[in-house]
């Protein structure tokens, strides 16, 4: 170490960082920032440490053991978890129904009129515009909301959380479809557009041979998380684990709440080697 | 070392181009790109029916340019096109996209999908003579494998027909681009360096293939070539590009090293700087066959 400063001499002033300063700015700024926001939002954590709050959790971690393990209520259980793999799985196909018109109408690549023009005519511009936005403003709703507002639509249940997430999950397929597909090469559609063949054909022979793994592996992903937003949105009534979990919540039952975490957990876990399973069989 | 006679008989055949209804021309074409930059610059040609042309000229002088404008993929700025007797940019855009499936343009490097297999880029030349439907089936189940490994055969590459395009080499790439044309039905084919990656004796039987092809559809053929000694070889006519310009148009007979060393200036090839040897120039070029 000390031969090679040696042979290179002292160190000029100019090796010193010249982003230093602007960091050490940067990380003050940043914490003078969170501080009131961390007051706005009432974060205090004496709050959390507080012994009247430390004794009120320990109470109630203390109810989580033993898991509640009889037989009935393993099958009411059994019954919701099976039901939130429902949600999630029903709602992400409508979801998938929803986005792939979506992602084919506002893909640019495609676009037979822009082929040997600068610009595609106005109205395919035109509505390709409109389905973007259509797509920012089914996403922009967190699937919550949608939740609150079909439960009081169509009542309390599954169908509610079905309807979220098909809502949602549309919007952000569709976007993510749409760039997915945009991303591919676009001299592989365009070879194939220029010697005559239609948007269909162009998208089955020269875009999805490449991006197919990548729309599978991203759904799969979205379905993985549509479990986890079909048990937040049982919270509301939504139906499936969700609401058992709230009901036992309610009642401080830790023991059945701790059964449901792990259940959810194994259902997390399930998920993830299924998509994990499907990712390296398109590999 | 034989120098092909048949495409001389095709074009002697071609002669009364003006006639013709199938006629591909372009007329005073210019094609500018964003930013001003001319890529072509009053280029006036005529292609007969059956006629099979190649268009030489160094990098950046026009090539792929004038072949995609004359495959209806780029629309002149000024100027006049008409392609198979047809004036593209005067028809509705569904009878013009008709139109293109009457051509096949095949771009230097084949853009195939890495994960595709041989068998459906091939059957993608097909493509626009089916429909949606059948284009979905195929990929299921390939409606003409049988097409496809025929098209491979002639480029020596039939063993390949189940694999996957990101398994094969450059010059396998290049020549299941080319049997990809070899299925298609079109009648003006546009050829952009279409055996740059195969060895020399590939090349020669390749662009042989794809020759005989042309012949027997009757379909005209256009080919960008870097390599000068095998455009001197195998095509009656040349036309020089440089500059987004026509240097010359003239059968082989009439294209002198004279015109060639002026076409390449000062990216003089190095076929051109050699001793003359003392056989005629005809055997010079096959030298590299």
């Amino acid at each position: 170490m000390s031969t090679v400063v040696r042979s290179v001499g002292p160190a000029p002033a100019s090796l010193r960082d010249p982003s230093g300063p602007a960091r050490i700015v940067w990380t003050i700024a940043a914490i003078l920032i969170l501080i009131p926001a961390a007051w706005l939002a009432e974060f205090n954590p004496a709050t959390l440490m507080g012994e009247a709050s430390l004794r009120a959790t320990g109470q109630f971690l203390a109810t989580f053991f033993p898991p509640a393990l009889g037989l009935d209520f393993l099958e009411l259980v059994a019954r919701a978890a099976w039901k939130t793999v429902a949600i999630a799985t029903v709602g992400t196909t409508l979801a998938v129904l929803i986005a792939i018109p979506f992602a084919l109408i506002a893909n640019r690549q495609l676009s037979v009129s822009a082929l040997a023009e600068e610009r595609m005519c106005f109205a395919c511009a035109a509505v390709r515009t409109g389905v973007r936005w259509l797509l920012i403003a089914l996403r922009t709703v967190p699937e919550i909301v949608w939740a609150l507002l079909f439960v009081r639509a169509v009542g309390l249940g599954d169908a509610a959380g079905v309807i979220a997430i098909a809502l949602t999950y549309g919007g952000m397929l569709g976007k993510v479809y749409m760039e997915i597909l945009e991303s591919n090469d676009a001299r592989t559609t365009r070879a194939l557009l220029v010697n005559g063949a239609s948007r269909m054909q162009a998208l089955l022979y020269g875009t999805l041979p490449v991006c197919l793994p990548e729309l599978v592996s991203y759904t799969v992903y979205r379905w993985e998380c549509a479990i986890r937003a079909s048990v937040i949105m049982g919270f509301v009534g939504a139906g499936g684990l969700g609401m058992q979990m709230e009901l036992s919540l309610k009642m401080f039952a830790g023991g059945e709440v701790l059964t449901m975490l792990a259940v959810f957990v194994a259902l997390v876990w399930f998920a993830d080697l299924v998509s994990a399973a499907l990712r390296r069989w398109l590999g | 070392m034989h120098v092909s006679a048949f495409p001389a008989s095709v074009t002697d055949s071609a002669s009364d181009t003006l006639t013709d209804p199938m006629l591909s021309s372009l007329d005073g074409v210019r094609v500018s790109y964003a930013g001003g930059v001319a890529a072509l610059d009053e280029v006036s040609l005529l292609f007969a029916r059956g006629e099979q042309v190649a268009i030489i000229g160094p990098s950046g002088a026009g090539k792929t340019t004038l072949l995609h404008t004359l495959g209806c993929a780029i629309r002149p700025t000024a100027g006049r096109v008409r392609v198979l007797g047809r004036d593209p940019w005067a028809m509705p855009y569904k009878a013009l996209h008709r139109l293109r499936s009457e051509l096949f343009i095949a771009p230097q490097s084949p853009p195939l999908p890495p994960r595709q297999r041989v068998v459906n880029a091939v059957l993608a030349g097909r493509v626009p003579q089916w429909t949606t439907w059948n284009a979905l089936k195929s990929l299921l189940h390939p409606l003409d494998a049988g097409a496809a490994h025929h098209a491979l055969a002639h480029f020596r590459v039939e063993d390949k027909l189940f694999l996957r395009c990101d398994r094969l080499s450059g010059g396998e790439r290049q020549r299941v681009g080319l049997a990809r044309l070899l299925v298609s039905k079109a009648r003006l084919l546009l050829l952009d360096e279409p055996v740059s990656a195969l060895d020399p004796a590939l090349a020669k039987s390749a662009l042989e293939t794809l020759q005989q092809e042309a012949f027997a559809r009757g379909a005209t053929l256009v080919v960008g070539l870097h390599a000068v000694d095998l455009a001197l070889a195998r095509f009656a006519r040349l036309i020089g590009l440089r500059s987004g310009r026509v240097a010359f148009d003239l059968p082989r007979a009439k294209v002198t090293d004279a015109l060639l060393a002026h076409l390449y200036g000062a990216d003089l090839g190095v076929a051109f700087q050699e001793p003359p040897s003392t056989d005629d120039a005809r055997l010079r070029v096959t030298r590299c066959l």
